[in-house]
């Protein structure tokens, strides 16, 4: 367990057997004869203070997972557990209650920005929808969470074409943070950007966490970015869960071969370890419309079993947790 | 996609019958009735109310359209109020006048539209992009009634070069030759709308096709740009085009009401005209019935040619 | 050895409603046969825009208004368009970054692959056609009879950029310009690309010029780096040196803002503050005083040269903190003419 994390503390968010199916329909009266399985059954906690780092390739169903714990998507089954409340129980009224407490930023936040709308008009709004704020409060507020984010009470009359991508992922960051959220789901918020940028949103983000005392939960394809803000990571292979582990761990002692992997492809800065021990699957990822059976990845998997083709291995183990018939050591 | 085009025509027969339903009420919404239209004006009130009684249109309405429906089941669509002809045989003697005027119209503006719309895209910002998407708009925008009169007024009035309207010479002659002549001012005046609206589609579609990653794919192969433009470029940009032709084609089958008006032109629109002056509803309810059919099938065909050009498409 | 290719002093330029506006200024380079350059830089910087500029695929609107591109001794600024079609897919190729929108959807792999086999190679259908499968073949498609008649999009993203490649490599070209070949792909896909390309380069000795965001890529393929900033390269040196001692405030920004795998997660990132200049809006003096942390008076006046290191001929950088002491005055004039 991380250090942040104290003994026998309680869950901020807790995810349990989450699912989430698409139909595929057919026929002439659109059967439905099979499901993507975005998201299979995956559990995990999210302790208060923490970053819960969550990365996979593409269509594994990571981004699925975070639209679905703010019920952007309504999962298909399973449970989405937030200050001790069901998400799912809740009436209409106490989910828009609750948030507040519950933000979520996105990649692209050019796409979620109103182009008609000023900056000012942009960070007031969920303050009034919320009704949290009135008047020359809010004002005060708008200016003040510029000034957090990084930008200055002067930008509020522009509109947010006139802004780089850095800058509007600080407008995004601001629009989450001033409804003074607990938990805030960073849907790939540095993906778009350049390197240079990516640092100074990183920077920023681990800055606000600190200041406000933030939970977060972190979507990357970017194994760096995802080392240097999360306390713990959580590796997602085809809508599955197959390792969660404190960083360090993750990244000293990968249990899973499928994480070994991930880490070994990830291109290193540094042209002396270019000549280095790698592991390069063959193979792309299977379709999540049509997942092999037993364990998902023992098609790529150099170490695959009989077994693995047979049964699907369960997440097991404490602090250390790996879904896998033969973990490595 | 046998599934898909058995679904899809399932799904048209509801819709085809709420159409029938709703004309149908709303055609006897409208003021008057066809014995109002045809009798002579001497007619006793008596002679009227016989001829309503027999026509049976003091049956209730939902009754009348009963009896319309049962008739069509057999095939049957009944016959014509004011004419006393069958509406089928009328139906097909107009079909062909207005299939000839609309389909020589829609292959003409295509002609002259694509390869327009082509070098419009391929040269923009040039003063020939400036000068087709000039006509094309004037196309667009001028009323068909308005361009007919201007070409009846100079061609056939002051320089007495083409008729002014019919399909065919009074008495004289009934060639193809005598046709054709007829045909060019009503095709004009058609096919300058039709080619207007189409050019401006085939214009922005080019254009957006000619900035695709493929396009600069194609050229760093050493490619040339005729080959470029035509094989690579042409066929994604038309697959848009597509469901313009399939908006065009109910057109084909429904008849250009205004302009075969003022051309005299023998075909479905004039008939639709002259039914609705004479209240004949059941010349009526087959013409709608034929349009709201030629839109569906044209409709179907468009999404199955969509799925024959392009690969990515598949239906089950 | 004589270079294959000699970039010298480039500048390109792109007309738009605001007047013209220069994209690529003042670069130059020069690429051995066999050998892979490196072309690093954020958005905007001109990397891409320099390799359409050696392909002569600007576009409407943009033109290489200076400079000189010798490539195996002719220049290609000066040829016909005919013969410049001959190059292209023939002596240079190019690879894209989306290899989902790089590929025509409604034509075959098959097709994309043999029009430019038979156009340069001169070959017949069928013959084009066995040798389409086995370039296939080469660049590790499986089922490639079958996939031959397939259309892009049965293909995944890998196996899209597989074909790409497949299809630079076809004629055996000279100079490869991959412009972010993986950027759109999946760590492990990335990693099958990567190995293939360096394979396939050490098999056929072709030259390559990859242009890419990620240092990463940078320092596992490339021999030589150049660091663009603005329209400008900031810094040359072959990939060592680059990495080992970076000059440029720039390069040194770059490398330290990468949040790395092995380095302390509790450390803050260092970044460079501030965004990349616009084009229309481009600082006097050096492009990056504006975000240098060690700009002087004469950074925001004068504009630097690139200038080659007195201890390492091959380094280079444009900075006036390695300017007066380190510099013979001769091989500035050298580097001017």
């Amino acid at each position: 367990m991380s250090p942040k994390i104290k003994e026998k503390q309680k869950p901020l968010l807790e995810v349990v057997n989450l699912k989430k199916y698409y139909p595929i329909k057919k026929g002439i009266i659109s059967k439905t004869v099979g499901h993507v399985k975005a998201v299979d059954g995956i559990s995990f906690s999210v302790y208060p203070g923490e970053t819960m780092g969550l990365v996979g390739e593409s269509g594994c169903g990571k981004s699925t997972t975070g639209r679905s714990i703010v019920r952007l998507d309504d999962p298909t089954d399973g449970d989405v557990i937030f200050q001790n409340k069901n998400l799912a129980n809740l009436s209409k009224n106490e989910m828009r209650k609750l948030r507040t407490d519950l933000q979520i930023i996105f990649q692209d936040p050019y796409s979620s920005l109103n182009p008609r709308k000023r900056i000012g008009d942009l960070l007031a709004e969920p303050l009034r929808a919320h009704k949290l704020a009135e008047g020359e409060e809010i004002e005060r507020k708008v200016n003040n969470i510029l000034e957090i984010v990084g930008l200055t009470k002067y930008h509020k009359s522009r509109y947010p074409h006139e802004f780089s991508g850095g800058q509007r992922q600080r407008i995004g960051i601001a629009r989450a943070l001033i409804l003074n959220p607990k938990l805030i789901i960073c849907d790939e918020p540095v993906s778009a950007l350049d390197v240079s940028i990516q640092a100074q949103v990183l920077n920023l983000l681990k800055d606000l966490q600190k200041e406000f005392n933030l939970t977060y939960v972190f979507i990357a394809h970017g194994l760096g970015a995802v080392k240097y803000i999360s306390d713990r990571i959580t590796v997602m292979y085809l809508g599955k869960i197959v390792e969660i582990a404190p960083t360090e761990e993750i990244f000293n002692q990968p249990r899973h071969p499928y994480t070994k992997i991930l880490l070994s492809a990830y291109p290193v800065p540094n042209p002396h370890m270019r000549n280095r021990e790698q592991i390069v699957v063959e193979g792309d990822v299977p379709s999540p419309a049509n997942p092999p059976k037993g364990c998902a990845f023992h098609t790529r998997c150099p170490f695959a079993q009989p077994i693995c083709r047979e049964k699907t291995p369960p997440l097991d183990g404490e602090n250390h947790q790996v879904a896998c018939h033969f973990p490595l050591t | 996609m046998f599934q898909y085009i058995i679904r899809r025509i399932l799904i048209a027969i509801p819709v085809l019958f709420g159409v029938t339903v709703f004309t149908f009420f709303v055609i006897n919404m409208a003021p008057g009735n066809p014995v109002d239209m045809y009798v002579n004006p001497s007619a006793t009130p008596q002679q009227i109310a016989l001829a309503k009684e027999q026509l049976g249109l003091n049956d209730p309405l939902w009754v009348q359209y009963g009896h319309w429906l049962g008739q069509l089941f057999q095939g049957n669509l009944g016959f014509s109020y004011s004419t006393r002809e069958p509406v089928t045989s009328m139906l097909i003697e107009r079909l062909g006048p207005t299939l000839l005027l609309m389909g020589t119209s829609l292959i003409v503006a295509y002609l002259i539209a694509i390869p327009l719309g082509i070098l419009s895209a391929t040269r923009q910002y040039s003063w020939i992009d400036y000068l087709t998407t000039g006509f094309s708009f004037l196309g667009v925008s001028i009323p068909h009634f308005f361009l007919g009169l201007g070409a009846i007024y100079i061609f056939a009035s002051k320089l007495e070069l083409l008729p002014t309207g019919g399909m065919n010479t009074l008495g004289g002659t009934t060639g193809f030759g005598d046709t054709f002549f007829h045909m060019i001012l009503p095709v004009l005046v058609l096919a300058t709308g039709i080619a207007g609206n189409m050019v401006r589609y085939v214009r922005s579609s080019m254009i957006d096709v000619l900035g695709k990653d493929y396009l600069r794919t194609a050229r760093a192969k050493g490619l040339r740009n005729f080959i470029v433009t035509n094989k690579h470029a042409l066929r994604n940009a038309l697959i848009p085009i597509i469901t313009i032709i399939g908006m065009d084609i109910p057109l084909l089958i429904g008849g250009a009401v205004v302009t075969e008006q003022v051309f005299q032109w023998p075909g479905l629109g004039q008939l639709t005209i002259q039914s609705i002056g004479s209240r004949d509803y059941s010349a009526l309810m087959a013409l709608n019935l034929i349009a709201a059919i030629a839109v569906l099938v044209s409709n179907l065909l468009t999404d199955v040619v969509y799925s024959i050009v392009d690969p990515r498409i598949k239906y089950e | 050895m004589a270079n294959l290719l000699d970039v010298n002093n480039l500048q390109t330029v792109f007309r738009t409603d605001k007047g013209e506006v220069t994209s690529v200024d003042e670069v130059s380079f020069s690429l051995k046969e066999g050998e892979t350059l490196g072309i690093v830089g954020e958005s905007g910087c001109g990397k891409s825009v320099t390799s359409l500029s050696i392909m002569r695929l600007l576009g409407k609107g943009g033109r290489v208004k200076h400079g000189s591109v010798k490539f195996k001794d002719r220049e290609l600024t000066n040829l016909s368009e005919q013969e410049m079609r001959n190059i292209r897919g023939n002596d240079i190729s190019m690879i894209f970054q989306e290899p989902m929108t790089s590929l025509n959807p409604l034509l075959t792999i098959g097709n994309q692959l043999m029009e430019g086999i038979r156009l340069h190679l001169k070959l017949s259908k069928k013959q084009a056609k066995l040798y389409a499968i086995d370039m296939l073949k080469k660049v590790g498609i499986p089922r490639a009879e079958a996939i031959i008649n397939e259309y892009p999009h049965a293909l995944s993203g890998g196996m899209r950029q597989r074909v790409m490649i497949a299809m630079a490599l076809s004629c055996k070209p000279n100079l490869i310009l991959a412009d972010e070949p993986t950027t759109a792909l999946d760590v492990t896909i990335q990693a099958q690309i990567l190995k293939l390309m360096k394979k396939l380069k050490n098999e056929l000795n072709t030259a390559i010029i990859l242009i890419t965001h990620d240092l990463g890529v940078v320092a596992e393929m490339a021999d030589k780096v150049i660091v663009m900033y603005a329209g400008q390269v900031v810094e040359e040196a072959d990939v060592y040196t680059l990495f080992d001692s970076p000059k440029h405030p720039y390069t040194k920004g770059l490398i330290k803002s990468i949040p790395h795998l092995d380095n302390d997660s509790s450390e803050r990132l260092d970044s460079i503050p501030g965004t990349v200049p616009t084009l229309q809006h481009m600082p006097k003096g050096c492009r990056f005083h504006t975000r240098c942390p060690f700009a002087t008076e004469r950074c925001i006046n004068e504009k630097p040269d690139l200038l080659q290191l007195k201890e390492n001929e091959s380094h280079s950088v444009r900075c006036f903190l390695y300017d007066s002491e380190q510099l013979d005055k001769d091989v500035r004039e050298e580097v001017n003419s």
